[in-house]
C-alpha cells in the first residue's frame, strides 16, 4: 500500500512540472524514475516511450503505465497514471472555472486573439517536426494526401481513418513480402 | 446519460488517436461538429494555448476542459477517465508481451499505415486553425478573395514561425508574449 502511495506522489510530482508532454518530458522521466528512484533503466525508459508512440493514447499516460507496471503491477500502472494526470485536472479545471468567469472582459478578449494566432505557428512548427518522423515513403505520402483531403472536405469520423490506414498498411506488407518470395 | 456520453467519447479518442498530443485535436474537432454544445472551434483554439502553457500532457488537459466546461467537476473526471482508460488496459496487455509486440511484423505494418493517416488528420486540423485564426471567411461570401485574409495576423504568424525556428524557448514565451501584443493590437 505504502509503494503505492509512492509511486502515486511520484508521478504527481512529474505531472506537476511536464510542460506539453512529447520529447520535453523525457529528461524529467529519467531524473526521477532512473537517476533518483532507481525504478527503471534509461534503455527500458526509451523503449517504452518508443512504444507509447505506436500505442493509442497521450504518449505520457502509456509511459506512465508501462513504468507503473514494471515497479508495482498492474495497480502500480494505475496508480503511476492517476498520479501523472492528477495535477493536470486541478490545474485546467481551476483555469476552465476562471476563464467562463473572465472570458466576456474585453481586455481577455483580445489577448486570445493574439494568443490564437500563436497557436497557428505553434501548430505549423509541430507539424513540422512530425513530418519527417510519420511519413517516409511515396505510399506514406498517398495515405497523407488522401487522409487529409478527404477530411477537410467530408464529414467522416477520423477513427474510420485511422481503421483503413492500418489495413493498407497490413496489406501494403503482405504485397511487399509475397512479391520477395 | 451526459457523463456516459462524455466517457464514451472520450474513450473513444483515447483508443483511436496515435502519436500522442496533437493526435487528439483531429477527434475534438470531430466532437464540435458532432455536439457543437459540449465545445467550439475557437474553445479548442484557446484550449490548446492553455495547454501548451500549463503542464501535464496536451490530451489530458483537453479531455479535462471539455468536460468540465459541459459537466462540471464530474464531467471533466468522466472525460479524462474515458481518455485514459483504453491507454492503461492496452499498455498493461501489452507490457506482458512486450518485445513480442514490438517485433510483430503486424503491429509494424499496421503502424506503417497509421502515422501517415495521423499525420493527414493532424494536417486538417491545422487548416481548421488556420481558418479560425487568421482568415476571415465572412469576405468569400462577398467574394472578397483579397480580404479572406487578415494581413496583420498573417504577418505576425510568420514572424513568430520565423521566432520560433530561431530560438529555443519555451512556447509558454511566445503564447505570453502574444497575449500582451494582442491587449494593443486588434487581431
Amino acid at each position: 500500500m505504502k509503494k503505492l502511495l509512492v509511486i502515486y506522489w511520484t508521478f504527481f510530482k512529474m505531472g506537476a512540472v511536464c510542460f506539453g508532454g512529447g520529447y520535453a518530458m523525457l529528461p524529467i522521466l529519467e531524473r526521477e524514475l532512473v537517476k533518483k528512484r532507481g525504478w527503471t533503466t534509461k534503455e527500458n525508459l526509451i523503449d517504452y516511450y518508443a512504444i507509447g508512440q505506436c500505442t493509442p493514447g497521450v504518449i505520457a499516460v502509456n509511459t506512465s503505465t508501462f513504468v507503473g507496471n514494471e515497479i508495482g503491477g498492474i495497480f502500480g500502472g494505475i496508480m503511476g497514471t492517476l498520479g501523472f494526470i492528477t495535477p493536470s485536472i486541478i490545474i485546467i479545471t481551476l483555469i476552465a472555472a476562471l476563464l467562463s468567469n473572465f472570458a466576456h472582459i474585453d481586455m481577455v478578449q483580445r489577448a486570445f486573439g493574439g494568443i490564437r494566432i500563436c497557436v497557428c505557428a505553434l501548430m505549423f512548427m509541430a507539424v513540422a517536426k512530425l513530418w519527417k518522423s510519420a511519413v517516409k515513403d511515396m505510399l506514406g505520402t498517398v495515405i497523407f494526401i488522401m487522409v487529409a483531403g478527404c477530411s477537410v472536405f467530408l464529414d467522416i469520423s477520423p477513427v474510420i481513418y485511422v481503421i483503413l490506414a492500418a489495413t493498407v498498411g497490413i496489406i501494403a506488407d503482405k504485397i511487399k513480402s509475397t512479391s520477395k518470395e | 446519460m451526459l457523463y456516459l456520453q462524455l466517457f464514451w467519447e472520450f474513450f473513444k479518442t483515447g483508443l483511436f488517436s496515435v502519436g500522442g498530443g496533437l493526435a487528439t485535436l483531429p477527434f475534438l474537432y470531430d466532437m464540435a461538429k458532432k455536439h457543437p454544445d459540449w465545445i467550439d472551434a475557437s474553445s479548442i483554439m484557446d484550449m490548446l494555448a492553455v495547454s501548451e502553457s500549463t503542464p501535464g500532457p496536451i490530451g489530458v488537459n483537453m479531455s479535462t476542459y471539455t468536460g468540465f466546461k459541459t459537466g462540471g467537476v464530474l464531467g471533466s473526471l468522466m472525460a479524462t477517465m474515458g481518455l485514459v482508460i483504453p491507454s492503461v488496459i492496452i499498455v498493461l496487455i501489452i507490457a506482458g508481451i512486450l518485445t513480442r509486440f514490438k517485433e510483430s511484423k503486424y503491429v509494424q505494418a499496421a503502424f506503417y499505415g497509421m502515422r501517415p493517416a495521423t499525420m493527414g488528420l493532424i494536417a486538417a486540423a491545422t487548416i481548421v486553425v488556420i481558418k479560425e485564426a487568421l482568415m476571415d471567411t465572412s469576405a468569400l461570401a462577398k467574394g472578397d478573395l483579397l480580404g479572406l485574409f487578415e494581413p496583420v495576423s498573417v504577418i505576425y504568424c510568420i514572424i513568430l514561425i520565423m521566432l520560433m525556428s530561431k530560438l529555443k524557448v519555451h512556447p509558454i514565451v511566445f503564447v505570453a508574449v502574444s497575449a500582451v501584443i494582442g491587449c494593443f493590437v486588434k487581431f
